[in-house]
């Protein structure tokens, strides 16, 4: 697929132990394609947010990235970057909001101060051009403009990670990559955040790598699914297939696991 | 057969005073009966946890009654309160934090033995130990010699079903038991608490951000928001005909396969949502009765 924003092909990583090495992602491909919402489930452990970390570079000793493993962002090679643009690729193309996104921020900076920070780094921002971001990204959030001024602490928890998620977004990146970035959170603010990351994608048009364990919160929020076993991509298909038709019988299993709100369970 | 056990009566705890106070239970009502599940819903902050919590005579209430088989609960010492909390056993939410990582779980068990079961002789000891892991379908042999981070989250957290059953409970408080859990082992500690609950006749007081869940192992539901509860009756009746608003909108956000975002019909308007829960936190002035075993706070305005 060409026209695809992400292509990961036949990922492999490992972690290395001294006496036996843990494969923790084996032969993994998927495509998301631009504007597309793309979900990884499966259970802790699966190696769902091993993929997440090899796409954006992350991962560090002791996991190795196999050869033969390939993953093309906008059609570069992401294995083959060295830091310098490494640094440019971060942040600008490829954005990460982690599950405690929320205990990222610096607590004894105020809010308009971490803005700067990544916009100076990596668009050599002026203090006023930063400023000015600021308070366009924190309306997209919905939190009031005058609030930049204020500390982490006087911000409520659903506040914060939208403030992580609005940092992520003042670059305008390509992907924003998503591992579990509200599981902390009360299910109304949940509901309150991905509905708006969903308006802001069909506004500003970037992609999606979404990773949870809450499989129906993944059929609502996502395009396509994902389904990983033990570092294998068993399944993936359309939102609506992956709940109505699954195949392999690991979903049915996983879907057989959720209590669903009409009683009985999901699958 | 059903025996009322626990009775809340308008109870209401306070943190702190003056300006400052937090109102974290405000005139909260309940009772539960042996052999069924009352599982209070509501989202951080909302004091389900703080309700749990004075069960278990962790916290006395700053106004109201906690009784016990009819009997008031504040004031018990000694034999007294070490009656209750045999009577009255806790399932924490951490599996990991709930075991001490010095001792095995052997141990963990015995010494809930020793302290609440008088009737277990010292060389019956081990023999107690398997049978209590048995119930909980964990292998004897292979859990019982072991120390808590030899096994995994829902291991652990079976170790501590075993443990609060083995004191022969009659109310069971379980505080979020399964949220720390894997998806795929969740199932087969409700099951569990499920089966528990019924076999034993236990009175089960279940908490618990989850909804879903909550209908999944409850026959009644409390949805609980600042510290009131909203609305409570029977489980499928609250589900299926919400009457609050703000049980309304928790029923909404819950993820629902059937509902994608991308449906204009299943937004959830956040203004919207402020108001209800803003109008949620003011104090209900009334109930309405909206059948047999349901109830509502009439929503202000």
């Amino acid at each position: 697929m060409s026209d695809s924003l992400l292509s990961v092909k036949d990922l492999t990583i490992d972690y290395i132990g001294a006496e036996k090495n843990f494969r923790a992602v084996d032969q993994v491909s998927f495509d998301v394609a631009p504007g597309e919402v793309f979900g990884l489930a499966g259970e802790s452990g699966c190696g769902k947010s091993t993929v997440a970390f090899a796409v954006s570079r992350l991962h560090i000793p002791p996991a190795l990235i196999r050869k033969g493993s390939e993953i093309r962002l906008a059609g570069r090679d992401v294995l083959a970057l060295d830091n310098k643009a490494l640094r440019d690729f971060r942040w600008r193309e490829v954005a990460m909001v982690f599950q405690s996104a929320m205990n990222s921020l610096n607590p004894v900076l105020r809010i308009e101060d971490q803005f700067h920070d990544v916009l100076a780094t990596h668009n050599r921002c002026s203090r006023k051009e930063a400023r000015e971001r600021t308070a366009e990204m924190l309306k997209l959030v919905d939190i009031k403009p005058e609030r930049m001024r204020d500390y982490p602490h006087q911000f409520s928890g659903g506040m914060r990670q939208r403030i992580v998620i609005a940092i992520c977004m003042a670059l305008n990146p390509k992907l924003v990559i998503m591992d579990e970035p509200t599981t902390a959170l009360d299910v109304v603010v949940q509901r309150e955040i991905l509905q708006r990351i969903d308006e802001l994608r069909r506004q500003m048009g970037f992609s999606v790598l979404f990773i949870t364990h809450d499989l129906g919160l993944m059929v609502q929020f996502c395009d396509r699914i994902g389904v990983m076993l033990s570092g294998k991509l068993v399944e993936q298909g359309r939102s609506d297939e992956i709940f109505r038709r699954p195949q392999h019988d690991y979903t049915r299993k996983l879907w057989a696991s959720f209590p669903s709100l009409k009683g009985g369970l999901l699958g | 057969m059903s025996e009322l056990l626990l009775r809340f009566d308008n109870v209401s705890k306070s943190f702190g005073s003056g300006t400052y106070a937090v109102h974290a239970a405000r005139s909260v009502s309940f009772s539960l009966d042996s052999g069924r599940a009352l599982a209070i819903v509501g989202e951080s902050g909302s004091g389900k946890t703080t309700c749990a919590r004075m069960a278990m005579l962790e916290y006395l209430p700053s106004a109201g009654k906690v009784l016990f088989k009819g009997e008031p609960t504040e004031g018990r010492r000694g034999r007294d309160l070490a009656a209750y909390r045999r009577a009255v056993q806790m399932i924490f939410q951490d599996p990991f934090a709930s075991l001490n990582p010095v001792h095995t779980i052997a141990y963990h068990l015995k010494r809930t033995l020793s302290l609440h079961r008088p009737d277990v002789t010292a060389k019956d000891l081990d023999a107690e130990v398997e049978k209590q892991l048995a119930t909980v379908k964990l292998d004897p042999a292979l859990v019982a010699p072991k120390y808590p981070h030899e096994l995994s989250g829902g291991q652990r957290q079976r170790v501590n079903i075993a443990r609060a059953l083995s004191a022969q409970p009659q109310v069971l408080v379980a505080d979020e038991p399964t949220s720390m859990l894997d998806v795929s082992v969740r199932l087969g500690v409700l099951n569990l608490l499920n089966e528990m609950k019924t076999t034993r006749n236990l009175g089960m007081l279940y908490i618990t951000h989850d909804i879903a869940t909550a209908r999944y192992v409850a026959e009644d539901i409390a949805v609980m928001y600042s510290g009131q509860i909203v609305e409570w009756g029977d489980c499928g009746s609250v589900i299926d005909n919400p009457q609050h608003p703000y049980t309304r909108l928790l029923l909404s956000a819950v993820p629902d396969p059937e509902r994608r975002f991308s449906d204009a019909s299943s937004r959830l308007d956040p203004k919207e949502a402020d108001a209800v829960r803003r109008a949620a936190a003011m104090d209900g002035r009334k109930v309405l009765t909206v059948g047999e075993r349901h109830f509502a706070l009439a929503s202000v305005g």
